[in-house]
């Protein structure tokens, strides 16, 4: 009996840890040195926009050269540290050519260990229109959206409430 | 005893664990995930992003642009109707540093090249430029026309008065006007900023053609990547 409430008590901490656990283990492996990010076209990055499942997705347009997503970034980290259940995709417009020499020691030194992918499709007019029509093409453009909601943001959240807010807004008619 | 054991094997093991976890908790920390970082990177720059396009205002097709006064990289104030016996302007709004722009750079010197002559010149905007960036200052500026021995006219929107009006969002972002200030073209130079040689469709010189012919542009909208005009 007393053995048995000793275990069990033991067992909580166990539990924690393996939450934990498993939260860092994602966190840090999601970024590791073998990280390689793919690069796509609009084809092989449309799938991404959309979704059949029951979670919330955040995809974030925005490059290393755009001064305004930079200062973004650490905003959609902290609120996807704050929310795991909600996918954050990072979409960087920024040269296939950087990838390993400037984006992911760009991604490492900032803590960004959200996916991302590279879009590497020249003709802009065409693909733009088909996410956004009211897109004009200025970065950072941010899409929140799950199965059956979606809303554009061509501007950058600065607060966690900012992003927050639109997410609730976004959700509210499920 | 024997439960003795057992509760001691049982701590051992959930140790170990708890170690582990500790471990991997202490290198997340290592560079930290979310610090707040005051200010962006790269240099000084201050940058506040302009609200959507929806809430932009600016000159749609058919428009006709008013006249406006700018500070040109040789001291002198320009306007365009400084350019005699035009029969259109090629407005572009353009900067330093960003790196769309840099790579139209050599695309606007060919532009204004070929064009100007013919009545079209290049009228460069810079809508970024600003006193507090060194890489967007108004002596940057005549640094990099110098540089690139820029044939066209490049002017500082010091006020921040001329981008709003056109509705200019992005750089480089062209409003292509006819002889009467008519817009007649918004967008972008040509269907590939990456690649010169991989062009198939060069937007503004077809625009260009189709005013010569008396004809409306088609298309006279087109939109690309660029970076973002800073309203500070």
């Amino acid at each position: 009996m007393r053995i048995g409430f000793l275990f069990s008590v033991l067992l909580i901490p166990f539990y924690f840890g393996m939450i934990n656990s498993n939260i860092t283990t994602t966190v840090v492996t999601s970024f590791d040195k073998n990280k390689t990010i793919p690069v796509y076209d609009f084809e092989e990055l449309e799938p991404l926009l959309y979704t059949n499942d029951d979670k919330v997705y955040i995809v974030n347009f925005w490059a290393m050269w755009c001064a305004p997503c930079v200062k973004e970034l650490p905003v959609i980290q902290e609120y996807k540290k704050n929310n795991p259940n909600v996918e954050v995709l990072l979409v960087s417009l920024d040269f296939a050519e950087d990838i390993e020499t400037k984006l992911i020691p760009f991604l490492d030194n900032k803590g960004i260990t959200s996916k991302v992918v590279l879009l590497d499709d020249p003709d802009a007019n065409n693909w733009i229109d088909k996410i956004d029509p009211t897109w004009s093409g200025s970065i950072p453009f941010t899409i929140v959206f799950d199965k059956n909601n979606r809303s554009f943001h061509e501007r950058a959240f600065n607060t966690i409430q900012d992003l927050e807010n639109v997410l609730i807004q976004t959700t509210k008619n499920n | 005893m024997k439960k003795t054991s057992l509760l001691f094997m049982t701590v051992l093991f959930l140790s170990s664990f708890l170690i582990t976890t500790n471990i991997s908790a202490q290198e997340r920390q290592g560079p930290p995930p979310n610090g707040e970082h005051k200010g962006p990177p790269g240099g000084g720059h201050n940058p506040e992003q302009t609200e959507s396009l929806k809430q932009m205002k600016g000159y749609k097709i058919g428009d006709t642009a008013a006249y406006f006064k700018l500070k040109n990289i040789d001291g002198t104030m320009f306007s365009l109707s400084d350019i005699k016996n035009a029969k259109g302007y090629i407005v572009v709004f353009t900067c330093n540093e960003c790196p769309f722009a840099k790579m139209y750079e050599d695309r606007l010197i060919a532009l204004h090249t070929e064009y100007a002559p013919k009545g079209y010149a290049v009228v460069a905007i810079n809508p970024n430029v600003s006193a507090s960036n060194e890489k967007e200052s108004f002596a940057a500026m005549q640094q990099r026309a110098k540089e690139k021995q820029f044939p066209f006219v490049y002017l500082a929107d010091t006020k921040k008065e001329v981008f709003p009006m056109f509705g200019a969002l992005r750089t480089p972002h062209v409003f292509l006007l006819d002889n009467a200030m008519k817009v007649q073209y918004i967008g972008t130079i040509d269907d590939n900023a990456r690649s010169a040689k991989d062009v198939k469709v060069k937007y503004v010189e077809e625009a260009i053609a189709s005013l010569e012919n008396g004809k409306k542009p088609n298309p006279n909208f087109t939109k690309a990547i660029g970076c973002p005009v800073k309203a500070d």
